[in-house]
């Protein structure tokens, strides 16, 4: 694998940024690649576009950030609207369907799912939409191990939210299985 | 991490991992005032610094900051402060004390762009001219950059020893593309790590005159507090450190400040390159930029285009001698950086104008591509 290129976009107080880490750490720790996370964010704490960027390889990565997309998360439409340009041909695009009704037109394979929905009701909490949308995007990328992110998820989160966190995870990965098979 | 054993590979931020080099390059003293892009820094050394019985201390503003780093350095402590464009120049005036006093210190300063609070969150390389001329009169300063979080890992534990080496303070310059990437980062072991150690007196505290040197022109001060006493002043003074209007002595001090780095730029002065054994174009091209340039040169090679990178992991003193023998043996020199020229100048006067040197520049807080580069090679070679 030369290079993959995931963006995941929204605006900022979403865990956008975790996720990027989360993803990153996957690939790079305990998957046996490389992988380097860059971040995007403008200068207010909440809301404004936000976005992350891990360029995943087995090789040595020289240019950090993202340039053709592999794969792009959009929890909104404005982000959706943004970033899916830098989208290449036969690339995947994730939308929450709650929040992104407008989607481009191009040859990419699209998922919807209303992950901000799966967050607050199957899994409980609003806060874990970026978890449930790693599981939803590991299990449709296939580019880094679901074990490897279970592993830098725990590594990560915050003590006593271990098991909300793996919840919301598993749930992302069964979603999107259901999607793939269906 | 200190304590371990064995190497260890870590996921790390470009700040953290300045931080850690820190810690392992002997820093136990941190004042600053946090700001973006360099707040990181401040962060983790805020939690370690304490767990390894050093101090961190919020300052009420850069200037303020700068002159506790200062201070503590003067009892002997490894001390630095990181800030960003607005803090870096308020931190000149007494980054102007501690190399007229000699006192070791490292400075970070995660460039952001445009004048005053410009571009908080976005990648630039503005500050490089600062880094060199931002202090007033005349003075020598060294100054480092790195490219990735290993590098920086790196660069910040030498920026401490070049400090300790030559009694002076050392700036380390980043971009907030290095400082926020967060990336593989391979820690030795702690008993692999060279370590630099400022000299203490040897002569009984009587004899002793902190400012008179030896042929290596580096003073040997005393740790404040060790039974040495002397004065410390931003005026011009003789070896005793008290100030002086006595011409003779006032020339010879400006030109040993000077001469202590220019002596010994050989050991200081350092470059990573590729492709340059038969390179027609030559990328000059640092910090974050020098990735997209590495990039920029497999591509130019896949196009026919004979295209090397000329890194330097140390931009003052500028790498005048080594830049200038690359300019018998290629066609064009093409430098490009989140500024609008500020090194492509120094390439100018390095190669005295015998090749052309042409310029890529960014200010609008975007990174430059590596296609941005190969475009512009295929535009002027």
């Amino acid at each position: 694998m030369d290079r993959y290129e995931i963006r995941l976009s929204g605006s900022g107080g979403q865990g956008l940024i975790l996720a990027g880490k989360i993803l990153a750490e996957a690939a790079a720790i305990y998957d046996g690649l490389n992988a380097v996370q860059t971040q995007s964010y403008g200068p207010e704490a909440r809301g404004g576009a936000s976005k992350a960027e891990v360029v995943i390889s087995d090789g040595d990565i020289d240019y950090p950030k993202a340039v053709e997309l592999d794969l792009l998360l959009s929890l909104t439409q404005e982000s959706c609207n943004k970033y899916s340009g830098d989208l290449k041909e036969g690339s995947i695009l994730i939308v929450d369907s709650e929040a992104v009704k407008d989607l481009p037109q191009g040859d990419y394979r699209i998922y919807s799912l209303p992950i901000s929905e799966i967050a607050l009701h199957k899994v409980g909490k609003a806060v874990v939409t970026n978890i449930v949308a790693l599981g939803i995007l590991t299990t449709i990328c296939g580019v880094i191990s679901a074990e490897a992110v279970r592993k830098a998820i725990l590594a990560r989160v915050p003590k006593g939210t271990e098991e909300l966190n793996m919840r919301a995870f598993n749930e992302g990965c069964q979603r999107a299985a259901e999607l793939l098979s269906g | 991490m200190e304590k371990s054993e064995s190497s260890t590979t870590l996921m790390m931020q470009g700040n953290q991992a300045c931080a850690v080099g820190a810690l392992a390059a002997g820093c136990r003293f941190f004042a600053g005032y946090p700001i973006t892009p360099s707040s990181e820094i401040a962060e983790y050394l805020s939690v370690q610094l304490p767990r390894r019985g050093g101090k961190f201390i919020q300052m009420e503003d850069e200037i303020a900051a700068m002159g506790a780093t200062i201070g503590a350095s003067l009892t002997g402590l490894k001390a630095m402060t990181a800030t960003s464009g607005p803090g870096f120049s308020l931190k000149q005036e007494n980054i102007g004390y501690a190399c007229m006093t000699e006192v070791p210190c490292v400075i970070v300063n995660v460039m952001r762009g445009g004048p005053s609070t410009g571009m908080p969150t976005l990648p630039a390389q503005m500050d490089v001219q600062q880094a060199r001329w931002g202090t007033h009169g005349d003075h020598e300063i060294i100054v480092l950059t790195a490219s990735s979080a290993q590098d920086t890992y790196e660069q910040t534990i030498r920026a401490f020893n070049l400090s300790e080496r030559y009694m002076t303070p050392v700036i380390l310059l980043l971009d907030e593309i290095v400082g926020h990437s967060t990336e593989k980062v391979v820690l030795p072991r702690q008993s692999e790590i060279e370590i630099v150690n400022r000299k203490q007196p040897e002569m009984p505290p009587q004899d002793y005159l902190p400012y008179k040197t030896g042929p290596d022109l580096i003073p040997v001060l005393a740790n404040l507090g060790s039974g040495y006493r002397y004065n410390v002043t931003g005026l011009c003074h003789d070896e005793t450190g008290f100030p002086t209007n006595d011409t003779r002595n006032n020339e010879a001090l400006i030109r040993r400040l000077v001469e202590k780095i220019k002596a010994h730029r050989d050991d200081i002065v350092r470059y990573r390159e590729r492709k340059l054994d038969d390179a027609e174009i030559v990328i000059f091209a640092y910090g974050s930029v020098a990735r997209s340039a590495k990039s920029a040169v497999v591509k130019c090679r896949e196009k026919g285009i004979r295209a090397g990178l000329f890194e330097p992991s140390v931009i003052w003193p500028f790498p005048v001698k080594e830049v200038f023998a690359l300019s018998g043996k290629v066609k064009a020199f093409l430098v490009p950086e989140m500024n609008l020229g500020q090194l492509a100048r120094e390439v100018r006067g390095a190669v005295e104008f015998k090749v052309p040197v042409h310029q890529l520049n960014r200010v609008d807080g975007n990174p430059i591509t590596p296609l941005e580069i190969v475009n512009k090679v295929e535009e002027v070679i």
